[in-house]
């Protein structure tokens, strides 16, 4: 027997990982692009957030039809994993089924499982193509979806579509083959599923059906190094990226604003109270806020390169509710549009960050983050705890600290708080008033 | 005749005391002319039941929160850093407060700056006078076996996970509470956060304050509790909107337990 598909197969291989340690190269440095945080503490609330969100799908389940649907192509996802293993081996020792001898029976059992898996995959992803084409579920066609966000799902869809038929056809084939004793395909127990579509297959010849079976298998492996791929564009990184993505959560209350220290090291000198830090001032004072994605930090370019798109946040976003320009999801695709571009450029040489782009302004507009009312719906929405929030808050630092770019009414809520102590023009005397008819009051 | 007791951290200080609870009275609080009779309520209550506190009568300011929530972190920081001074010159030790964004930013945002105390929403101490056995309600007051619904305040809820004081608040009242669809960790906000109480919405097909009323009033709910002033003021103005200020009342907790109380 020749080696020469073995050898051909070590190339794919070789090749596909290639390009995947140089996306991950390049995603990796696109993430670090941001500021640096530091979130190591508590580790092992971490590892039970990742437990429960990423791993247990926990926060899914506050919409169980798509909750139900996404759990079946993610154990699917998971567990079909296995069998690829074996395609790898069988594939560089030239091998076939390499596993079938040693599980006995069992493997039979394994493979219809895989099967049911595959069908289960195949049913998910045609209801959530309806759910995004026919039924037009409303958060799926939002205007941030138009165009490459919308090809980008339904290409995901229909991939994963293929690739369960081609296991479904190799497992057909290489039944039919085996039944007749062709070569060294293993005869297995019933397989039921694949069984369903033998009779296309049962009329051809053994050669037709050889290669049939083989152009499956090729298909199926090399179609499964090409989406892994494909993922590295696509908002489908979140299969992997959701797991350090939970990790990094947030674990304090959502309510809590990050303190910034620089400002209140001026802060004290200016209320005359001594810093302890020698109250010299810091030796380079950064940018106020964040304009472009190298203000923000690292963890919010991950949140940005986590995110899938579902849009579960704009569909709880109260002002997108009522027809505001913010939608919480397209803040993060902003962010993560930015960041590609700023990478690509780099890589070619270019300006990078210094393109006379930024987020603010060029991709995010003062209307979109003046809307938000920072209730966390958008925080608590999201299945993988990303955290739109976040981002938005540093936007406006920006704009209030940098630019005094606020809204009219905001910066007379500045002066008022500055003279009177409050956000209302009301003498800070009056403040006790409120008492005087009470002290008079008797109890009854 | 014995007269309700207002005192000041300033008095009680001169006299050699210190309250065990700090209220924290907030800007609505003390200025908001429909707010002010919550902080009455509540310290009618707080008498009632002879619990020793003080407030910070003119000492206190506006802890910062639209500030920080609009950008201005200078701003934010002067308040927030003036107030620590004065609550620590004080020795303050606990701190209850009625307003939702005063009790998450001195309970979560304070401590970086210095300002470490116990902080408590006014529901959660509400619901522990209660438990304590501290307030005993009538039963049969003017809420009994009413439908009310509670709206949630973002910044009690999701931004803290405080959701069943003020709903076991309620219960205590024997009415019949109903959940708005919206409610809890989906609880829809009023539309005043993140500073936009005071500026006109951005444009849109809606106010947020009037989705939420209408949600509200889908209940069927005689009476909407708030547990926070801004939601108090948007759902109060909501309610006008839909012209039913004859039939629905927006009331906050405190309110609810005094009249019950019949304070």
């Amino acid at each position: 027997m020749s080696i020469l598909p073995q050898l051909v197969f070590l190339l794919i291989f070789a090749i596909a990982a290639y390009i995947l340690s140089k996306r991950i190269k390049y995603l990796r440095r696109n993430i670090f692009l941001g500021k640096g945080e530091t979130r190591n503490d508590h580790p092992q609330e971490r590892w039970k957030t990742m437990l429960l969100v990423a791993f247990g799908q926990q926060k899914m389940f506050k919409r169980i039809v798509p909750a139900f649907l996404h759990l079946l192509i993610y154990v699917a996802f998971v567990i079909i994993n296995l069998e690829v293993l074996e395609f790898v081996i069988d594939g560089l020792t030239g091998s076939h089924r390499i596993f079938a001898p040693f599980l006995g029976a069992a493997y039979g059992v394994a493979m219809n499982i895989f099967e049911f898996l595959a069908i289960a995959v195949l049913v998910s992803c045609v209801a959530f193509l309806i759910r995004r084409n026919v039924m037009k579920v409303e958060r799926f066609t939002k205007p941030e979806m138009k165009g490459w966000p919308s090809l980008d799902a339904n290409l995901i869809l229909v991939i994963e579509i293929i690739l369960m038929f081609a296991i479904l056809t190799m497992n057909a084939t290489d039944q039919i083959l085996a039944t007749r004793g062709v070569g060294d395909y293993n005869l297995l127990n019933t397989l039921f599923f694949s069984n369903l579509i033998r009779p296309i297959f049962e009329g051809m010849g053994d050669a037709t059906l050889i290669f049939i079976e083989r152009f499956a298998w090729w298909f199926h492996i090399i179609g499964i190094l090409g989406f892994a791929i494909y993922v590295t564009y696509s908002k489908h990184l979140h299969i992997f990226l959701a797991f350090p993505n939970t990790w990094y959560s947030n674990l304090k209350p959502k309510g809590e604003m990050v303190n910034m220290p620089e400002v209140t090291n001026e802060v004290n000198m200016m209320l005359g109270i001594p810093t302890g830090e020698g109250n010299e001032p810091p030796a380079e004072i950064g940018r106020f806020g964040a304009k472009d994605i190298n203000d923000l930090t690292w963890v919010n370019l991950m949140n940005a390169y986590s995110c899938t798109e579902c849009g579960r946040c704009t569909s709880e976003c109260p002002a997108n509710i009522t027809g505001k320009k913010l939608s919480p999801r397209k803040i993060m695709m902003d962010v993560r549009d930015r960041a590609e571009e700023v990478g690509k450029n780099i890589d070619k040489g270019g300006k990078g960050l210094e393109d006379g782009k930024s987020l603010l302004g060029d991709y995010i507009t003062k209307e979109e983050i003046n809307a938000c009312t920072s209730c966390n719906a958008c925080v608590e929405a999201c299945p993988i705890n990303i955290d739109p929030l976040s981002i938005i808050l540093q936007l406006r630092r920006y704009v209030a600290m940098e630019e005094s770019g606020t809204p009219a009414q905001w910066n007379a809520m500045f002066q008022n708080m500055e003279t009177s102590f409050s956000p209302w023009k009301f003498a800070p005397t009056d403040r006790f008033n409120w008492a005087d008819q009470l002290k008079n009051e008797e109890i009854k | 005749m014995s007269t309700y007791k207002v005192p000041t951290m300033a008095e009680m200080a001169a006299s050699g005391d210190s309250p065990e609870i700090l209220f924290w009275v907030g800007c609505a609080g003390s200025f908001d002319d429909r707010y002010k009779t919550v902080t009455q309520a509540f310290v009618k209550i707080l008498n009632k039941v002879g619990v020793s506190f003080a407030v910070l009568g003119p000492e206190e300011a506006c802890t910062g929160d639209p500030a920080r929530r609009a950008g201005n972190e200078f701003l934010f920081q002067m308040q927030a850093v003036a107030n620590i001074q004065v609550m620590n010159g004080y020795e303050v030790k606990k701190v209850v407060t009625a307003c939702p964004h005063c009790f998450n930013t001195i309970k979560n945002e304070y401590p970086a700056l210095g300002g470490n105390y116990e902080v408590i929403h006014h529901s959660q101490f509400l619901q522990q006078l209660i438990n304590d056995g501290k307030i005993i309600l009538q039963g049969g007051g003017e809420f009994k076996g009413k439908k009310i619904t509670f709206h949630d305040s973002c910044y009690l809820g999701r931004a803290n996970d405080v959701y069943e004081a003020p709903r076991e608040v309620i219960k205590a009242l024997d009415v019949e509470l109903v959940e708005m669809k919206r409610c809890r960790t989906k609880g829809l906000c009023c539309g005043a956060g993140g500073a936009q109480m005071f500026k006109e919405p951005e444009p849109g097909n809606k106010d947020i304050n009037i989705e939420r009323t209408e949600e509200a009033l889908a209940t069927g709910a005689s009476t909407i509790a708030v547990g926070c002033p801004f939601c108090l003021t948007m759902m109060t103005d909501g309610v006008k909107n839909k012209d039913r200020e004859h039939d629905v009342k927006v009331y906050d907790l405190a309110e609810m337990l005094a009249r019950d109380m019949g304070i």
